[in-house]
């Protein structure tokens, strides 16, 4: 006994120090690690839980089991958000190589370009509610800058936010400007730092242009675009502010999107059915967990690569 | 030396002791939704009140009209405030029944107000009590431009009014003046439920219109179709892309003569003058009769005043309530606004042309008086239905798709 | 370089190329720049029609009205003291936490890695009724705090991944060195690794200012009214009293827009090192 005490009392200061590299981390990490708990991943499954509820915010939850998900299935405005979302998914995606055909326009080194790739790049600055109203005021009906140039153009002015055909693609064009510039600055980065000597070397080959670009060019650019895809499906599926704030969600509905549809359900004026939005949260979750699972799958890759 | 220093701490506790006491004047929180006419003359009001009683201190915090419309039910659960605006009918009955507003039946007791108040009684009591106190109501109705019906060269109305078929026949000829006969700006959705109203209440009358905002008339009913072929009338002479212009903006557009009509509440009279029209170029036109022989019916809206169940200083917001309730209230803020009080003593401001008309017009109704769209029925509902009607009007091709749809829509909510 | 660089190229396809920049650069920013001029546009030109030509004075008055006439000026300070605190929080816990998985091996690490990468990436809906309802009933819904805390716990999720890529990159023979002269985890990570992750501190400061200044759907949900809520949400309830007014629109649009612009243009280096972090390899 009396071994043991004084064994354990020797160890006694040098257990911190043995231990210390098994606990450190956990020590390092608990502050981050508790808020994203509490503020993410239990929030994450109490919507999942609650997609199961019918509650209206102020009562008590009934379990109604999978009703809402089922009404889901026959609720017309569910397709017309999910549509959407398509279109912003597809739409959107053409930031990529806009962006990319700037950066290559804007990579050279004359006088000035340094100001110039700074005012390009801009629109990324500006908060999406700003660049919705300055949309909205481009687009509006019998004054709108948009209007004025398309009557002039054509006779009859155009107001794309009041036709529910074309609704989403204008939203998405505004939604477009300030990722453009985003994935602008990605690629600017990344030409900045493709290898001069196989430029040379393909040039010397004969190779110009769109051959340069895709075969030399483009494999070199690949961590920027994997980075640019990455933001732009992401911020497709997240698209929320634009939709507020350049046209509720009309005209009739026409203009919603999964996030915009599960906020009206949840918590405007005439929705606060909080089950039935956390179910369409779900839905568009799931539908983000398919790219983010991708994406986490070839971070992974590249993890056990490096 | 120590003799300053006693008068500095004698002055430093003076000045505690003077703190403390303009601290004890207590805080009344009014979250309220004006636009910035009413606004000023609700400042107006709580200047009055606070002179009144030096001890409370009103603290208004204003929202934006169709912000407002979400924001209450996150601050009646969250962070409730002594008074918040809302209104009457089906609107409030949500809170009422969630519990978020309080039984203030006692304020219309202790102030005899079932008498004063009396022609808004029904719409402000759910259980045989009252949850609020209503301080203003207005018409709707045609507001027009005489200068537009000059330039397209058709009649301005004349004192008996015009029925549909006049209406219509004067809108072929604004078209043709490239004049925009009836404008509206559906935005916010809410605008085209004022002309469903009126076609379904011109339509169908009163009794079929309240019966089918509380959901007991099939929406694919024939008589339904009845009030949308009607609308199907008027729609294409509606000013195009409405469902991307604010109801303000297409104000503009009656000012500028470039639209001649406006179905409208009473409260857009101030933004009508306030882009340069006049009582002598403004005029009003009671709906015109559609199927003849209904008894007219009209639309009045009353705006009330409510304390959440949650309030922190029920004692003076009552005390405000009561304040409001009051014709001496109602008479002064009404009369700065250009809308009718409630209560039956306040005076009716007599050199407003457009209230002397919507007071006749009202008090001449045998028909009866709708709220609403959007308060007569639920919430839900309505937003569904409001929807419905902005697609009928730009796509009227779809009506069968959007009537199943409301009809689906009528069958989930009112259970 | 690629393309080749025009100085290269003949004179007219330089002089081409030197039109069409500015050229370019109109068209891009054409939006802004009709809100610019509206911004200084009197009402009167406004009521009159005047729409697109030169403004007939150069209204000021516009952006003084803003400000006496609204509670723009409490917006602003709105967005400061939600952004500021946010950005130290996130950035003094990332730097903790990313620390933990750069350095570290242990069995969870990868796993929580990308967790942290993961919940950096799903929709805020999934998130919204929950943390609303955590806000209420701890009382913080509609206070500063409410909203601090939810930034500063999900801006973690995006800051460790930048941390931690961030010091991976570090040479790690530093840390070894250090560890054999016995130095404690905790001064490690205080004297040696903290100062040199002064870049990418900077860099993700001034990403977290704009991202949490140009924040709005949290803004809308966890706050309301002008005495809390940051100015993204309160330019939005002023449009709602501005309808028709686009000349005030436009100028609070402009206001609002300043500060993250501001500071984009004076850490332009830290701000593009930032974002771009991964862009390149090396």
């Amino acid at each position: 006994m009396a071994d043991v005490a004084v064994s354990l009392q020797e160890r006694r200061p040098s257990w911190w120090r043995r231990n210390q590299r098994t606990l450190a981390p956990w020590l390092f990490l608990a502050p981050g690690l508790l808020m994203f708990l509490v503020y993410v991943v239990m929030p994450i499954i109490q919507s999942i839980w609650l997609s199961f509820y019918d509650w209206d915010g102020l009562g008590t939850a009934t379990w109604i089991g999978t009703a809402n998900y089922v009404e889901l299935i026959d609720d017309r405005n569910f397709y017309i958000s999910l549509k959407n979302n398509i279109i912003w998914l597809v739409l959107y995606m053409l930031a990529v190589p806009a962006g990319l055909f700037i950066a290559i326009f804007l990579n050279q080194t004359v006088f000035g370009i340094r100001v110039y790739k700074s005012m390009f790049f801009f629109p990324f600055v500006i908060s999406q509610v700003v660049v919705g109203l300055m949309f909205s005021w481009f687009y509006a009906p019998n004054f709108g800058l948009y209007y004025q140039l398309y009557e002039w153009l054509t006779g009859t002015g155009f107001a794309p936010l009041a036709d529910p055909d074309w609704v989403t693609y204008a939203i998405v064009a505004a939604g477009l400007w300030p990722q453009i510039a985003y994935c602008m600055i990605l690629y600017l980065t990344g030409l900045n730092n493709v290898s001069p000597d196989q430029i040379e070397a393909a040039r010397l080959d004969g190779a110009k242009g769109w051959r340069l670009l895709w075969h030399v060019i483009l494999p070199q650019l690949r961590p920027a675009t994997f980075i640019a895809i990455v933001v732009t499906v992401i911020g497709a599926l997240r698209s929320f502010d634009l939709v507020s704030i350049m046209t509720d969600g009309g005209p009739f509905g026409s203009s919603r999107v999964l996030s915009f549809y599960m906020y009206e359900q949840a918590l405007s004026e005439y929705g606060y059915r909080m089950g039935y939005g956390a179910a369409i949260a779900v839905i568009l979750f799931l539908i983000m967990m398919v790219f983010i699972s991708g994406f986490i799958w070839k971070m992974v890759g590249d993890e056990r690569g490096s | 030396m120590k003799c300053l220093k006693t008068a500095l701490l004698g002055t430093v506790a003076l000045v505690a002791l003077a703190a403390s006491a303009s601290a004890q004047t207590r805080v009344l929180k009014y979250n309220a939704d004006y636009d910035p006419i009413p606004l000023k003359a609700m400042e107006e009001i709580i200047a009055d009140f606070e002179a009144a009683n030096p001890d409370i201190d009103v603290q208004l915090t204003n929202f934006d009209h169709e912000g407002y419309k979400t924001a209450i039910r996150n601050f009646l659960t969250a962070d409730a405030p002594d008074l918040a605006n809302w209104y009457a009918g089906n609107r409030m009955a949500p809170f009422v029944n969630a519990g978020q507003f309080m039984d203030v039946s006692d304020v219309w007791e202790a102030n005899g107000l079932k008498d004063s108040l009396g022609s808004a009684l029904a719409s402000m009591t759910i259980d045989g009590k009252q949850w609020g106190i209503p301080y203003t109501y207005y018409q709707w109705g045609i507001y027009y431009n005489r200068d537009a019906y000059k330039a397209a060269g058709v009649d301005a109305p004349g004192a008996g009014g015009m029925n549909w078929e006049q209406f219509l026949a004067n809108c072929e000829k604004f078209k043709a003046a490239g004049i925009d006969c009836l404008t509206t700006g559906s935005k916010a959705l809410w605008p085209v439920a004022g002309l469903f109203d009126y076609l379904s209440l011109r339509t169908n009358g009163y009794e079929w219109h309240m019966d089918l905002t509380a959901g007991k008339i099939a929406w694919t009913d024939e008589s339904v179709r009845k009030v949308f072929a009607e609308f199907g009338k008027i729609a294409p002479f509606v000013t195009a892309n409405h469902a991307a212009i604010d109801w303000q903006d297409a104000a503009a557009l009656l000012v500028q003569g470039k639209a001649a009509n406006y179905v409208m509440g009473n409260f857009a009279v101030g933004t009508f003058k306030e882009g340069g029209m006049t009582n002598d170029n403004l005029g009003f036109l009671v709906f015109p009769e559609i199927t003849a022989g209904i008894p007219r019916a009209e639309e009045a809206p009353t705006d009330t005043i409510h304390i959440p169940a949650g309030a922190k200083n029920v004692d003076d917001a009552k005390k405000f309530l009561a304040f409001m309730a009051s014709p001496e209230a109602q008479t002064k803020w009404n009369a700065a606004q250009g809308q009718l009080p409630v209560n039956k003593n306040a005076s009716v401001n007599t050199d407003d042309p457009f209230l002397v008309a919507g007071f006749e017009m009202l008090s001449s109704a045998e028909g009866g008086i709708a709220q609403f769209f959007d308060r007569d029925a639920p919430a839900e509902m309505a937003k569904i239905g409001m929807e419905g009607f902005q697609q009928f009007m730009v796509q009227p091709d779809q009506l069968d798709a959007i009537l199943e749809r409301l009809e689906d829509a009528r069958k989930r909510i009112y259970k | 370089m690629f393309p080749r660089p025009i100085d290269r190229a003949s004179p007219a396809v330089q002089i081409a190329y030197k039109i069409a920049l500015p050229v370019a650069l109109v068209i891009w920013l054409l939006p802004l720049l009709g809100v610019a001029i509206t911004s200084v546009r009197p009402a009167s030109d406004l009521a009159q029609g005047n729409y697109f030509g030169a403004p007939s004075t150069i209204a000021w008055r516009n952006y003084v009205d803003i400000f006496l006439n609204t509670p723009m000026a409490s917006y602003i300070r709105n967005s400061f003291i939600v952004t500021i605190p946010t950005v130290i929080g996130a950035v003094a816990l990332s730097c903790l936490a990313g620390f933990a998985l750069a350095v570290y091996r242990f069995k969870a690490n990868l796993l929580l890695f990308f967790m942290f990468v993961a919940g950096n990436f799903v929709p805020f809906q999934i998130l919204m009724v929950p943390v609303r309802d955590l806000t209420v009933q701890t009382g913080l819904y509609n206070t500063y705090l409410g909203l601090i805390l939810f930034h500063v716990a999900f801006q973690t999720g995006f800051c460790t991944l930048f941390m931690r890529n961030f010091i991976k990159a570090l040479p790690f023979e530093l840390i070894e060195s250090a560890r054999v002269e016995g130095v404690s985890e905790w001064n490690i990570f205080l004297r040696i690794v903290l100062p040199l992750m002064r870049p990418a501190i900077a860099a993700l400061s001034v990403l977290v200012f704009t991202f949490i200044w140009n924040e709005y759907f949290w803004a809308t949900v966890l706050t309301q009214g002008p005495a809390v809520q940051p100015v993204t949400a309160g330019l939005f309830s002023l449009n709602g009293q501005w309808i028709a007014q686009w000349h005030l629109v436009s100028a609070g649009s402009i206001v609002a827009a300043m500060p993250p612009v501001i500071m984009f243009f004076m850490m332009q280096k830290h701000f593009i090192a930032g974002l771009t972090l991964g862009a390149s390899k090396g």
